[in-house]
């Protein structure tokens, strides 16, 4: 009876942990862009994920979405439960996607600037909203018997969604550090080095607390079993990025994050959300579960749809391989509008902002 | 402040909003990849120009309509728990299915196309433009579904009290998915060619006031150039009548598809939501009549204060029925049945919190849906009619001088989206107060329908949704004024707003043919 539930636990993993892999490493480099030095190493870092991000997104988009389908309950109470810290990952990547699409569109520095920091701040509650959100939904939350949420909005808040928020941005700097290794040549490409070499052990630290937490309470035999692989893929990709090896440093730490958050979900099961007040109103992949045919009408789609998906995004990733620096790419749009308010005024300006911009 | 108010105006002015970015990318994906394969199969660069500049307005657009989307998404959980509690085991596979056989093929395709210039064989990336409108089209098909399903709940049992899936096939072949499928893409169309239209106006119009292209005794147009201006050659006005004319055709083959679909939409609501088309009319009484004017207070939703002043005897049955005769059931006569039926106050349950036992007002908002049906057809028929007269207007090769046409026509862009707008404004509004309306025609299940005050987050206070409510409508106010001011100034500038090559002639702007390897992008944020 319980097959199929089971088997959509694991497509839920697998999509979640789908999404902190690609997004962990987008997400970063959103943040490491408020730390760059020039408008050319922001520009280099942004478009390392220029074409990719849109995609990785949706994987957080399907991962909501098939919790609604497989999970009504589950999406319910957490979703609801959740009210604010969603919002505010809602508004983080709103004020990301346009400001990644929106801040080469205009000229002014405080027009890229404040885009820069709509990104960058974006990124940064968006990763720290879903840790919080992950953490508390394997760690428990005050709900009652009809899943309701218990002692007002801020009853999520406390240690596990401190830690998992923590966890989520400490890893995704990590990730995208060694993407941009990986991705950069020059100045980013070493910072990006030195930056996982001396803040791995750190970085790191919430989300291993957090592992460690889910283990000690709910874990078994399988779930303590990734937690080692997971520990030799963090060692292995600190010691590839201090030898230079950035693209063995960034497979090591996507094993990472796959073995350590499958840990997670592993020692979870059954019960998808605890509650803190009594065991018997936990949620759980048999009662929170829809019925048969619906989960397996979603089987089909996903088994259908799930590896034209990962093969569409692994060709996009192969077609945009190249490593970028900013001799490389293409000027800033200069922008000379055909329809000029005062043409004779406008026109020089045209002229004039076409020698000085050239290339930059 | 009753939360499910709040709740209400966040979900109303989250997907308006969300609609007017939708429309555009359905519509205008569409038609830039038609261009785009024009241009790949003649090598015409008036089409390399169209691709480029309407699809960078395409870009600019499409980005706040993925980010606004999320806010759909995200919400039936965050404040509509009940509701998804309730429908959750149907409703929940096609959002799953549009994000796994949709969005994510929209998503990766487009930033290949995005970023796929000369990188890639320009077959290769047109394919992936055709993916990713593909994408977008299918998404909606989805979405559609599943709205479909609140209008007229199919392929479900009643167990436990809950609907429970037991026929996919019935859920996406719904009919009423199936008329409001083509009529929403047809009114997205409608958007699309109006899009371009304006802006090709616009841009023929200030070639004529700036003295690059004149006519000739006879009215025909003369092409000029103007060196100095990037852009501003005699092809350049080859690309402006190309994309006005296209746009004009395909508004207007699009109004006739949106009122052939509306036409069935109309009968098939007449049987399954009764009540939305009878308020749609304000027709309090029942009878065969089309109000073309009723005054008095239709807010009031007392019909002892509508007053019918211009009627035309027959019209509503032919609306509903195909013939002149058939009465149509007023609102007077519904009330009762609907009563009877669904009780007269909501059951003493604790899904109700202090809703519970109140009356239940069987009248959707008069005013919203006699407006929003009129405002629907009146700017939709506004559309095409002016695409019609554009038509017309540039036989002879151009616009006129004038500049208040020229603003009208840009004005004009908006009239689809008023008319799209309105038609949501009027569908969702008109099916309360149900979320999920009672399924009336035969072979319906009995019980599977949700009063809309039983829907909203039990959990949720009414400081979280006012909250919210504030923050998105703020946000979105915001982002509104940039996309329109990026819109005007792309727009404004031109092709060369597209193409910074034509300006700086350090390369040939015909040369986008195979895979250029020394480039490492050729499009870059």
């Amino acid at each position: 009876m319980d097959t199929l539930p089971t088997i959509w636990f694991v497509v839920i993993g697998v999509l979640w942990i789908g999404y902190l892999v690609l997004e962990g490493f987008d997400l970063g480099v959103g943040m490491h862009m408020l730390f760059a030095r020039s408008e050319e190493e922001r520009r280099t870092m942004l478009n390392t994920i220029g074409p990719l991000w849109d995609g990785n997104q949706v994987w957080l988009i399907t991962a909501g979405a098939a919790t609604f389908a497989a999970f009504p309950l589950w999406y319910a109470s957490l979703f609801s439960s959740l009210y604010l810290p969603l919002l505010a990952v809602l508004l983080g990547l709103i004020f990301r996607a346009v400001g990644i699409e929106y801040r080469g569109k205009g000229e002014t520095d405080a027009w890229r600037r404040r885009w820069t920091l709509a990104i960058g701040l974006g990124s940064l509650v968006t990763a720290f909203g879903i840790g919080a959100a992950l953490a508390v939904t394997t760690l428990g939350l005050p709900i009652d018997a009809n899943g309701d949420r218990q002692g007002g909005p801020f009853a999520w808040f406390g240690w596990p969604a401190l830690i998992g928020g923590l966890a989520v941005v400490g890893f995704a700097l990590v990730q995208g550090a060694a993407w941009l290794a990986l991705k950069t040549d020059g100045a980013v490409r070493r910072r990006m080095r030195t930056f996982i070499v001396r803040g791995t052990a750190l970085a790191l630290l919430p989300i291993v607390v957090w592992v460690l937490t889910v283990q000690v309470v709910t874990g078994g035999p399988w779930s303590w079993a990734l937690v080692v692989p997971a520990v030799i893929a963090a060692v292995t990709g600190w010691e590839s990025a201090r030898r230079g090896r950035e693209g063995y440093a960034f497979a090591a730490f996507t094993t990472f994050i796959v073995a350590g958050a499958g840990s997670i979900f592993a020692a979870a099961y059954p019960v998808v959300l605890p509650s803190t007040l009594d065991p018997a109103f936990d949620l759980t992949v048999a009662n929170a579960s829809s019925g048969q045919y619906t989960l397996g009408v979603m089987t089909v789609v996903t088994a259908i749809a799930l590896p034209f998906v990962l093969a569409a995004q692994a060709w996009t990733i192969w077609v945009f391989r190249a490593r970028l620096s900013h001799d490389h790419l293409p000027p800033v749009h200069t922008f000379i509008p055909a329809v000029l308010r005062a043409p004779e005024v406008d026109s020089e300006r045209a002229v004039e902002s076409r020698t000085t911009h050239g290339r930059r | 402040m009753d939360p499910v108010e709040i709740a209400r105006w966040q979900f109303g002015i989250t997907t308006v909003y969300h609609f007017w970015m939708v429309p555009l990318t359905l519509g205008l994906g569409p038609l830039v990849a038609y261009f785009q394969t024009r241009w790949v199969r003649s090598g015409d660069e008036t089409y390399l120009r169209l691709t480029k500049f309407f699809g960078k307005l395409f870009l600019i657009n499409f980005i706040l309509g993925v980010a606004t989307g999320l806010v759909q998404e995200f919400q039936f959980g965050m404040a509509w728990s009940e509701y998804s509690r309730f429908v959750g085991d149907v409703f929940g596979a096609p959002l799953a299915m549009e994000g796994l056989l949709a969005f994510f093929f929209e998503s990766i395709f487009l930033g290949v196309w995005i970023f796929g210039w000369k990188r890639l064989h320009p077959k290769v990336h047109l394919a992936s433009l055709y993916l990713a409108v593909v994408g977008s089209i299918v998404s909606a098909f989805f979405i559609i579904v599943a709205n479909s399903w609140m209008q007229h709940p199919v392929g479900v049992e009643l167990v436990d009290g809950r609907p429970v899936l037991t026929d996919i096939w019935a859920v996406l072949t719904n009919n009423t998915a199936l008329v409001a499928y083509p009529h929403v893409l047809a009114g997205s169309f409608g958007v699309g060619g109006a899009f371009l239209l304006g802006i090709a106006w616009y841009h023929l119009s200030r070639r004529r006031r700036d003295g690059i292209d004149t006519v000739d005794e006879s009215g025909r147009v003369v092409v000029g150039e103007n060196a100095d201006i990037p852009g501003r050659d005699k092809l350049d006005h080859r690309v402006w009548i190309t994309a006005l004319r296209t746009g004009a055709v395909v508004a207007i083959v699009a109004f006739g598809a949106v009122a052939i679909t509306g036409d069935l939409q109309g009968k098939l609501m007449y049987e399954q939501q009764p009540m939305k088309m009878a308020a749609a009319e304000a027709a309090c009484h029942t009878g065969t009549s089309f109000s073309v004017l009723s005054i008095g207070d239709l807010g009031s939703n007392d019909c002892s204060q509508v007053q019918p002043l211009i009627e035309i005897p027959g019209v509503l049955s032919f609306l509903a029925h195909g013939d002149f005769t058939t009465p149509l059931p007023g609102v007077t006569e519904l009330v009762p049945r609907y009563q009877e039926q669904y009780g007269t106050n909501l059951p003493d349950n604790p899904i109700y919190g202090d809703r519970a036992g109140q009356a239940i007002d069987y009248v959707p908002l008069m005013e919203v849906t006699y407006w929003g049906f009129r405002i629907m057809i009146g700017f939709g028929a506004l559309a095409a009619f002016a695409a019609a007269v554009a038509l017309w207007l540039t036989r002879k090769g151009t616009v006129p001088a004038s500049k208040w046409i020229s603003r009208l026509a840009v004005l004009g862009i908006l009239a689809p989206f008023v008319a799209n707008t309105a038609g949501w404004v009027f569908t969702e509004m008109g099916r309360q107060p149900f979320v999920v309306a009672p399924n009336p025609t035969p072979g319906g299940i009995d019980g599977v329908f949700m009063f809309t005050a039983a829907a909203v987050s039990p959990s949720a206070t009414w400081g979280e949704l006012l909250f919210s409510l504030v923050c998105l409508t703020l946000v979105y106010g915001a982002l509104m004024v940039v996309e329109v001011k990026l819109l005007f100034r792309y727009g404004r500038g031109g092709v060369v707003s597209a193409m910074p090559e034509l300006a700086t002639h350090d390369e040939d702007p015909s040369d986008q043919g195979g895979p250029d390897k020394r480039d490492v992008l050729a499009f870059a944020y």
